[in-house]
């Protein structure tokens, strides 16, 4: 129920980023979704593809510093106060997000959120014992 | 103006009488550092030499080299001549790597030492009427300790103001009149910006005089120094391992050198490659061999410091050799805000913590007056993390590790891999932007 992204370090200069996306361009690998994180120094750039192996390996044969987490994709229910439900469920478990990113596509009526939790299993338990619906890495890319 | 002398006799000695003395101390040092100091004997019968083969200062070079390593190897007090009862202070100086230099004096090398320093700032027109305003650091560097005696030996008043706080110390030098400033030259620079901030204008206080040491600096910075503060600048020089402050100074008269005083300390020049002691005026590395002092005496130290020695009589009648602005260094050692630092220091520390890989860069500039050093590291997929947070503890830690250890604040900046130059098997570990 796990969603593999890929994290890559970039120091903040000029032409990284597009170096990133044509090197993945360039080995037929698409880009779900991302984010960007940054300071002042350095960002970390966080994407969901939909060959990871693949874009692993590319990027760190390129001389990228590639690291691989697992985080959460969850539906919520495209509707006023429909993120702030799911929130609740997770600040009730004490559950601590790290970070969080919008996807793309919807599914079905429902959008989709990307969540990097401290402890993933037990967020996966706890969003399914509450009748959240879970995507995995196959069903997020499909849409 | 009449020249000042604290010990005239000796300093203005013919060179004859200063060679004589010099070689019956010489002989007298060998022979008791062959008795007492294991490591020496050790390294002196490896070479195949005894203190018989001294006859003359020629033969000065037949002694093996000490060099920074030997303290290391002998820390904390191995290399001291004297049972430790009799030494009564110890200051400390950083090493290549981990481990400080230390360096210890028995009461009688306090004396001594006084009496030198007291002799260095008479030859920079000091004198017992001044009110010595000493900006070194007091602590383990001998700079703060070392000049403050010899200001009070010589009889002035020293206020031992000691570094930072830097408008209070502007205050002071207004209230008290300081006469005589003893400071790195970066923190002169300093104060007479921060005198700017503070409308203080120079013309209005006491200061003469300057004496500026323990980093390198130029004449363009003298001329900055002088014109800024309204004083005359000069050079003094001196490392811990050889004493501390005192080694040598610079008088009123010269500016091609400071008079080493050799009656304690023994010049050398040699080829930093080949160990061969270089002919007169020739430049090359600067090898000390202390005279006289007693816990920590040190036989052919290799200083690493770039110099030339210059035999010419000096306008103000000393014949003491001297010895020309430190112009560079035979190692990799940097200065840094008159710290200091080896990048081995800098490794040691990137490789103590875990997953740090040993691909980093320093980057030293100096902006305004103050020297900045910026630490390079790459990183590795073994420190990567896709938090923010992680990362910037990492070089949070990395940032207060170097500070531990070196005392010294740097920048530090995570990097991608393989943006630090590697150049032929060794990789380029400095880059010196200053202009110095």
């Amino acid at each position: 129920m796990k969603v593999e992204q890929i994290a890559i370090f970039l120091e903040n200069k000029s032409g990284r980023l597009s170096e990133i996306t044509r090197v993945l361009a360039e080995n037929g690998i698409n880009i779900r979704s991302l984010s960007l994180a940054d300071t002042a120094d350095f960002g970390i750039l966080r994407l969901i593809v939909d060959k990871v192996e693949e874009a692993e390996r590319v990027l760190k044969t390129e001389g990228f510093t590639v690291g691989k987490t697992n985080v959460i994709a969850v539906e919520v229910p495209d509707k006023v106060g429909g993120l702030a439900s799911v929130l609740k469920v997770i600040e009730e478990a004490d559950l601590n997000v790290e970070y969080m990113y919008a996807f793309v596509n919807k599914s079905g009526e429902n959008a989709v959120m990307i969540f990097r939790f401290e402890e993933v299993d037990q967020a996966v338990k706890v969003l399914l014992d509450q009748g959240i619906t879970i995507l995995s890495g196959a069903q997020i890319c499909a849409l | 103006m009449a020249t000042l002398y604290w010990e005239e006799e000796i300093e203005t000695l013919p060179r004859v009488g200063l060679e004589s003395i010099q070689l019956r101390r010489l002989r007298q040092l060998v022979a008791r550092v062959y008795a007492t100091v294991k490591p020496y004997r050790d390294k002196m019968e490896k070479a195949g030499v005894t203190p018989e083969d001294i006859r003359s200062l020629a033969d000065l070079r037949k002694l093996p080299f000490t060099v920074k390593e030997d303290l290391r190897d002998n820390y904390p007090f191995g290399l001291f001549t004297v049972p430790l009862d009799e030494v009564v202070r110890v200051h400390a100086s950083s090493g290549t790597t981990g481990k400080p230099t230390v360096v210890g004096y028995t009461w009688k090398d306090i004396e001594l030492w006084a009496s030198i320093m007291a002799r260095a700032l008479t030859c920079a027109g000091a004198h017992k009427n001044d009110m010595v305003h000493n900006a070194y650091g007091y602590g383990l560097f001998t700079g703060g300790l070392g000049a403050h005696y010899g200001v009070e030996k010589m009889g002035a008043t020293v206020i031992p103001v000691s570094g930072g706080n830097t408008k209070r110390q502007i205050t002071i030098m207004k209230d008290f009149g300081s006469t005589v400033l003893l400071s790195t030259p970066s923190y002169a620079l300093n104060l007479a910006d921060a005198m700017d901030e503070m409308q203080v204008d120079p013309k209005n206080l006491s200061l003469r005089v300057g004496i500026f040491g323990a980093e390198p600096w130029s004449e363009n910075m003298r001329e900055e120094v002088e014109r800024k503060l309204n004083i005359k600048a000069v050079d003094i020089y001196g490392l811990s391992e050889v004493m501390g402050p005192g080694v040598a100074m610079e008088c009123l008269h010269s500016t091609r050198g400071m008079h080493v005083f050799e009656d304690h300390f023994l010049p050398e020049i040699i080829d930093p490659d080949t160990g061969e002691v270089l002919p007169p005026g020739e430049k090359g590395e600067l090898v000390f061999t202390t005279l006289t002092k007693e816990a920590f005496p040190i036989i052919r130290y290799r200083t690493k410091d770039i110099s030339r020695l210059i035999y010419d009589t000096c306008e103000c009648g000393r014949t003491l050799v001297r010895m020309e602005k430190v112009t560079g260094r035979s190692d990799d050692m940097l200065i840094i805000r008159g710290v200091n630092v080896f990048p081995s220091q800098v490794e040691h520390v990137l490789m103590g913590i875990k997953g740090v890989e040993p691909h980093y860069q320093i980057v030293v500039e100096r902006e305004g007056n103050l020297d900045t050093m910026l630490v390079q590291v790459e990183v590795s997929t073994t420190i990567f993390s896709d938090e923010i947070r992680v990362l910037e503890n990492l070089s949070k830690k990395i940032q207060a590790e170097i500070k531990d250890m070196l005392g010294v604040t740097c920048k530090v900046k995570l990097v991608e891999p393989r943006t630090i130059q590697r150049s032929e098997g060794k990789a380029q570990r400095v880059i010196d932007k200053r202009k110095i």
